[in-house]
Parts: structure tokens; sequence; C-alpha cells
């Protein structure tokens, strides 16, 4: 009750007689309205629903009573199986060497070049962020024809690639994503640190601090919460990554997992409980950011687009 | 505070020039300290992303097979545009795919992503489990959401046409009929951006002034009244951002359908044709990037429009 008029405080001006009424009717509308969200709610989480319960049911259970039917037993099975017969360690490692390094290499790029951007007046400041921000939404599939040649292009030493170029090596993929999330992050942290007073790094500089420290122990704290949002969102999207690591990675083994799992399904996931239970697998590390960091995950998202 | 900002007044140099000194008296080492903080982030991403996207353009022009060394470039003038939009058969399905699909972005996902933030923005009980549950597919890869939705569509087993009644009679191929899977995809596809919607709505609304409302409510407007006069209005730099999202989004879509069946039967995309001529057997670099120009140039209105929007609002403030 108090919720309801708590909710629209106006509603507390209308006449004595009227708020009844009004309260009945208003009562039939959040029924109707938490109907209506419930349902939506369960015809979202179907897809997810659906693949954990096939994962969790067995070849010989599904293929004599069909998926859609009441399971006889319940097994971990598949998991064990999908994790060990496709090799899964060895592309969530190769997840982690890329995503790793790319998550912090680019959240340092990002800071540094924000932090010159508002602490400092060049004459380019707003043609270098606009350079960024417009990088960041450019599709990929724009840059990827000449970026292949120029792979093939660069040399590496052969303990890297035995083919010596910087196509199909994880150091590539890494770079180009260090390259292209600069500019959504540039924007976003230049955004935040222009709420903070130019007077703190001003007053650092009267105590002689240099340039450096007044990014490290100075602005870089302050930014903590942007930048727990943003490593939260870019791992997401790193991990996430399909396009580049399908182009610019042609050995299979060198795959980051979410692009390898297309090479695997038909290969190894040859039933659909396994596949089933080998999608989830790799989307544990999603799904713990869902649980775990969502606040920082939703934070990120939104700092883009709304100030602050 | 207050010392701090009397000092200037006392000391005699003039206060113009003191200012402007401010912003720009720096240390030898400092300017070259700044200069590699800005420098090196500024040197990678003009290099990986900008230096390709103006190759692209000069590419597009020629006819090279990516093999020869860069003297073998030959300039061809447009004909490699003349080609795609006359003699390739897969470009102009691929053009309508990538119209459906913005189409269906813009209308579906985003009006009732609208919709879901306009009824979750209030005290209503469990408004954070609904909202989390609704924003679940955003955390997952679009890959993952093909593979996810593959289980669905499955002509005999998945969950759609057992739900329906027909996966033993007569089961649709949702997936397999050319007809009809760009649709299917499209559903899997909104899913997701759904949620991404609502979420930057619901941001946009937390930040309305919620008097504007009540005031509407006082003279005497209804719900409806107040949604479309008050509120959507005070939305717009939302509504330009969200626009802005989904058309990039609409055209950069690769991964749902490469995961699904490589872009291929009935899935072909812009995007799709552009990978294709790179790992395909047949690359010829002037003509991806002629794709890719043709690309570029849809994209470059809503970016334009993005950066106006976003950076008149950092000038108000």
């Amino acid at each position: 009750m108090t919720s309801t008029t708590l909710d629209r405080p106006f509603l507390r001006e209308t006449g004595a007689s009227e708020r009844g009424k009004k309260n009945a009717r208003l009562r039939a509308s959040r029924v109707a309205l938490h109907t209506f969200l419930i349902l939506v709610c369960l015809i979202w989480l179907a897809p997810l629903l659906w693949t954990v319960f096939a994962s969790l049911r067995t070849y010989e259970d599904t293929s004599a009573n069909g998926y859609f039917s009441f399971p006889k037993e319940l097994t971990l099975s598949n998991f064990g199986k999908a994790w060990s017969t496709a090799d899964l360690p060895n592309y969530f490692l190769n997840t982690l060497a890329i995503t790793i390094p790319a998550l912090i290499i680019t959240l340092l790029f990002s800071s540094l070049v924000a932090f010159g951007v508002t602490r400092f007046s060049f004459r380019f400041n707003l043609v270098l962020l606009m350079v960024f921000t417009a990088g960041n939404l450019l599709p990929q599939q724009v840059i990827i024809t000449p970026l292949y040649r120029l792979y093939r292009l660069i040399p590496v030493p052969e303990w890297l690639n035995y083919k010596e170029t910087l196509l199909d090596t994880q150091l590539g993929l890494v770079l180009i994503h260090i390259a292209f999330q600069t500019g959504f992050c540039t924007f976003v942290l230049s955004n935040y640190m222009r709420t903070i007073p130019q007077e703190l790094t001003e007053a650092a500089r009267v105590d002689g601090a240099g340039v450096f420290r007044q990014y490290w122990q100075v602005i870089l704290p302050l930014c903590r919460p942007a930048l727990g949002a943003l490593a939260t969102l870019e791992f997401t999207w790193i991990y996430n990554d399909f396009f580049w690591a399908i182009v610019l990675i042609q050995t299979g083994d060198k795959m980051p997992i979410t692009s390898a799992l297309s090479n695997l399904r038909g290969q190894f996931f040859t039933d659909y409980n396994l596949l089933a239970a080998g999608s989830l697998l790799v989307a544990i590390p999603c799904l713990v950011v869902f649980f775990a960091l969502q606040r920082q995950f939703v934070g990120g998202l939104t700092l883009g687009s709304t100030k602050g | 505070m207050t010392v701090l900002q009397n000092v200037p007044r006392t000391d005699p140099t003039p206060a113009p020039r003191r200012g402007r000194r401010r912003a720009t008296a720096l240390s030898g080492t400092d300017r070259i300290v700044l200069m590699l903080m800005v420098g090196i982030p500024t040197v990678l991403h003009l290099a990986l992303v900008w230096v390709p996207t103006l190759s692209s353009i000069v590419l597009s022009f020629s006819s090279w097979d990516g093999i020869g060394d860069l003297s073998t470039i030959k300039f061809v003038g447009v004909q490699n545009y003349i080609d795609i939009f006359t003699a390739y058969p897969r470009f102009w399905p691929a053009v309508q795919h990538n119209l459906i699909w913005l189409a269906f972005l813009l209308v579906l996902p985003t009006s009732f992503g609208l919709l879901l933030a306009v009824l979750l923005d209030r005290q209503l009980k469990g408004t954070r489990i609904y909202q989390s549950i609704l924003y679940l597919p955003v955390v997952l890869a679009l890959a993952m959401v093909g593979f996810i939705w593959q289980l669905m569509y499955e002509p005999n087993l998945g969950l759609v046409n057992n739900v329906l009644g027909i996966a033993q009679s007569s089961p649709v191929d949702w997936l397999g009929d050319s007809d009809i899977n760009i649709y299917a995809v499209l559903v899997a596809a909104g899913w997701k951006h759904t949620g991404y919607v609502m979420l930057l709505y619901l941001a946009g609304l937390k930040s309305f002034d919620p008097s504007l409302k009540e005031a509407a409510a006082l003279d005497g407007a209804n719900g409806w009244q107040t949604f479309w006069k008050v509120t959507f209005p005070v939305l717009k730099p939302i509504n330009v951002i969200v626009l802005v999202i989904t058309v990039i989004e609409g055209l950069r879509a690769f991964d749902i359908v490469y995961a699904i069946n490589r872009g291929r039967n009935g899935l072909e995309l812009v995007s799709v044709l552009i990978t294709d001529n790179i790992i395909g057997e047949s690359s010829r670099i002037g003509w991806g990037s002629a794709l890719a120009v043709i690309l570029l140039v849809i994209s470059l209105g809503f970016i334009i429009t993005y950066l106006v929007q976003v950076f008149r609002r950092e000038d108000r403030t």
C-alpha cells in the first residue's frame, strides 16, 4: 500500500472519495504490469534455460525421448567431456593471454590521453578527442582489408610466429584491440576527468610534481570507479570478440575461445547436449561478470551515453 | 581555497598573462613527458585504425591481388564500384539484408526497450530483478547468441518448434529456409539489443527531473500525454545515442550470422562479403576496399551525428 502511494506522490493531492477508486485501479494495473513483466522475463530466460536443460541431459535419454520431454536423469558429465575432448583449457589460456594485456594497456593508454586533453589545453584537444571517439564507432570491416595486408607486411621474430609476420599472432590481436578500444575508453575517461577540479593538479604542480606524477598519483586514483566500470565492460567486449580473431588468426590452436567455438562445433561437439555444455562453459566468464560485476558493467555502458 | 584565490590579486604581475601561462607553462621535461603520454597511444590508434581507413579509400580505386609488392597496384578509377553495383550478384541481396536489419533493430528492439525502461523506471517491487533478467543477454557474445539460438531453432529438437507443436508433424527450418532465416536471426539479435537499449533509456530516465512529470500531472495530463509531451522530448539526447548505436550495430552485424552459417543462404550481409574477400580464396584488395568504403560512407553520417550530439553537450557544461 505505502509503496503505491509513495510511488506517485501527486496522487495524495486528489480528493479522499476518489482515492479509493484510484487505488483499486492502481492495484489492478500493478497486477497487469507484473504479469506482463514476468511473462517477458520468462521468454527472455527461455533460450538460456533451454541450453542449460539440454546440457544436463544424456545423449541416450534425448535420442530416445527427444529434448522436449521430462528428463530421466540429469548429469554434469557433458561439461567434463566438452572440457577435455575439445581441449578447452588451451583456448581459455589463449583468451587470457590476449585479454589481460589488451585490457591493461587500453586503460593505461586511454587514461593517458584523457589526462592530456582534459588537464592541458593544446590546440588540437577537441580534434584529438573526436578522432578517438569516431575511430571507435567505425565498423571493423571498414579497416580490416588494409589492416590484414599491413599485418602481413610487418615482420616479427621467428620465436613469435614461424611465418615471421604479425598476421596470425596473438600480439597482433592484442594491438588491434588496444588501438580500437582506446577510442571508447578515452572518450569516457575524459568525460570523467573533466569533473575533477583543476585545482588538484595545480596544487600538485605547485608542490613540484611533474606531469607524470600528477597523472599517476593525483588523477588516476580518483578515476578508480570509472576505471573499474570500464575494465569490466572492456573485459567482456574483448572476451566476446569474434571478428578480429576470425580474420587475423589463421592457426586454429592460437584462437581465443569465443572464435574457437565455431571451429570446435561439428569437430568435437558432435551432439547437441555437448554443444550446449560447451557453449555454456564458454559463456561462464560473461555470466560471472553478470552476477558479480553487474553494477560496474551497467555503469560502464551508460557512462558513455550520459555524462558523469 | 579563498586564500589561494586572493593571492594573484595582491600579486603585481598582470592577471591575464598569468592566466595564459598557467595553462601552457610547462618545463622542458614535462613537455616531453606529456608529448609521449599523449603521443604513443595516438600514434597506435592512428596507425591501426585511421591509416587503414584512409588506405581503404585509396585502394578502392585500384586493382591489386595483394601478393605482389606495392608497385603492382594498378589504379582503375571507379571500376570496382561499377562492378560491385552491376555485376556482383551477392551485393544487392546483402544490402537488402542490411536494410532489413537496420529497420528491424530500429523499430522493434528499440521501442520495446524504451517501453520496458519506462515500465521499470519506478519504485516497482522486483524492478531490479526484472532489469537484471532483461539485460542478461547483453553480456553474451553475439557469436554465443548465435549458438544458443541455434539450439532454440533446431527443427526437430529445438524449443521453438516444440512449443508451437510442429516439431514432429511439419517442422519449420527457421535457420535453413532462406526466406525466413534473416528474421529468425533478427529475433536473436533483438534479444540482445533490447536489453542494451533498455539500459541506455533507464540511465536517461534516472537523470530526468521528476518535478516535470508532477507538473504535467497537476495540469491534468494523463500518463500517455505526459510521456509523449514531457518525458520523450527531454530524452532527445538519449534518443540520438540509441539511434546511432543501433545503426552502427546494424552495420557491424557479422558475428551472429557468421557463427550460424558463415553468412550464406539468405544471411548475406555487406560485412560478410568483405570478410569473405579477405579469408576466401580469391582475395582482391581493391574490391574488398570498395565494399568497405560503401560501408564507411553509410556509417559516416551517423558517426558525425553522434559527434555533434555528444560534443555539443560538452560545450554546454
